[in-house]
């Protein structure tokens, strides 16, 4: 057995569950494109939580079956969606003051990386990929709680939690909790608070200095 | 002097009801700005968008969220060559627009996305300038006015245009329109905005069909509606439950 070998910690759908373990019963949430949308599925109906998507719906309910599929029933991330009994649909300015006007309790957005004064990066690599941002600059100013759902690390084992991004910023100062495959953290300025590690994973797993660490 | 916020061509309550795209497109010129609805292929103008490819007219700057996708939509415009100027949110999922981007042939304003379209709203409502926290600290806030309220705001301008293209479900023959679930998204904002707007639907029914309570977009922003045909309505991402 390989001693060295990092523990992988939790699977996409764990940290699914980790964040829907955090929220409010009957709270609004807002899920990004890509590994977010997990949550919609994974959502408990008893929980009474109302999905906004920012495309102009909310009462988002996971997918649909290939009966109910329409073309005019999306998600931000354009993949068809379900949509549950108090659905409501708006214009685009409307979705956005929802957003703006902080009444949206928590969004969860993915990440290319964080640092320890809540900024967070995530819409393009110069030279490589320009995404653009969407919504997710407004998202991050805009709602209460804002959850950043992440690999720990990058494909070539750079750490994606850091002392200050390198890549452009979506906004600063705006990350309250980071959900990785290895733990809970929160961003507190200076450091990382270990709000929660996945079983089996250490403070030296994280690939933190000890200052990054709180 | 009028007060032209929009500068609006004068309202009239008839006469807007056109027998096809081409008759409804029929004054389009190079160099115009061009709003197009749609949230990628949602919602999308279909028979707008290839009439503005038939005809070919260039220079066009276009402002729409995602200027198409997957090949598609306003896509068409830039295989076409027709776009040298793109305002959106969003360049993921259209490969034309980053190629063209990236190529320094089309010159892309990146907006986020509530900003794109609290600009649009603005200009339809006649509002000169706004705060918003959106885009502080970042490349978007270069050149902007900053002010310090509850927290550091970004100065933004309301966003105009020539002519709008949008699509509705439903709309009556005074422009009064009823969209479909997320298929509304920026469409009434757009046609709010622009000095023409050229709305197509698929069902177009005659006044009183339309109950006033329904009404999601009141006609008096719309200068001219036709019966729009053949819609494809592409699902981009059809994922579902077996």
């Amino acid at each position: 057995m390989n001693k060295t070998s990092p523990p992988s910690g939790w699977s996409k759908e764990q940290m699914a569950d980790e964040i829907i373990a955090t929220l409010s019963d009957g709270c609004s949430l807002n899920l990004g494109i890509g590994m977010p949308t997990l949550i919609a599925q994974r959502m408990p109906s008893n929980k009474g939580v109302f999905i906004h998507s920012e495309n102009g719906v909310l009462g988002v309910k996971g997918r649909p079956t290939k009966e109910t599929m329409s073309p005019t029933l999306i998600n931000a991330g354009k993949e068809s969606i379900s949509v549950q009994p108090g659905v409501s649909y708006f214009d685009s300015a409307t979705s956005f003051g929802i957003i703006r006007g902080g009444h949206i309790d928590y969004c969860v957005l993915g990440g290319m990386q964080v640092d320890v004064a809540g900024g967070l990066a995530n819409w393009m690599i110069p030279g490589k990929k320009v995404a653009g941002m969407g919504g997710a600059m407004d998202l991050v100013n805009g709602a209460r709680n804002v959850i950043i759902m992440l690999s720990h690390f990058t494909k070539k084992g750079d750490c994606k939690l850091m002392k200050e991004c390198s890549l452009p910023l979506t906004g600063t100062a705006v990350v309250t909790t980071i959900v990785t495959n290895l733990g809970i953290f929160e961003p507190n300025g200076t450091a990382f608070r270990i709000a929660k590690l996945a079983d089996g994973v250490s403070r030296e797993n994280l690939g933190l200095s000890n200052e990054l660490l709180a | 002097m009028t007060n032209s916020a929009t500068s609006k061509g004068q309202g009239t309550g008839t006469g807007k009801v056109f027998a096809d795209a081409h008759a409804a497109l029929h004054d389009l010129q190079d160099g115009i700005s061009l709003m197009s609805g749609g949230f990628g292929l949602c919602g999308i103008p279909e028979n707008s968008i290839k009439e503005v490819v038939r005809q070919g007219i260039k220079k066009v700057h276009a402002i729409s969220n995602n200027i198409g996708n997957s090949g598609r939509g306003l896509a068409l415009l830039l295989k076409n060559r027709q776009i040298v100027e793109a305002t959106c949110s969003y360049v993921g999922g259209n490969p034309d627009l980053e190629e063209q981007m990236l190529a320094k042939e089309v010159k892309v304003n990146l907006v986020p996305q509530g900003t794109f379209s609290e600009r649009i709203r603005a200009a339809g409502m006649g509002i000169r300038a706004f705060y918003t926290p959106t885009g502080y600290g970042t490349v978007v806030a270069e050149g902007k006015e900053v002010r310090e309220f509850d927290r550091p705001c970004l100065l933004e301008l309301p966003l105009h245009a020539d002519f709008a293209i949008i699509k509705a479900q439903k709309g009556d023959t005074y422009g009064n329109l009823w969209f479909k679930e997320t298929a509304r998204n920026f469409s009434p904002l757009m046609a709010m905005a622009a000095k023409t707007t050229i709305v197509e639907v698929e069902e177009l029914v005659e006044l009183g069909q339309l109950a006033g309570e329904d009404v999601h977009l009141p006609g008096i922003f719309v200068q001219r509606i036709y019966q729009g045909v053949d819609y494809e309505n592409v699902m981009e991402v059809p994922i579902y439950d077996e």
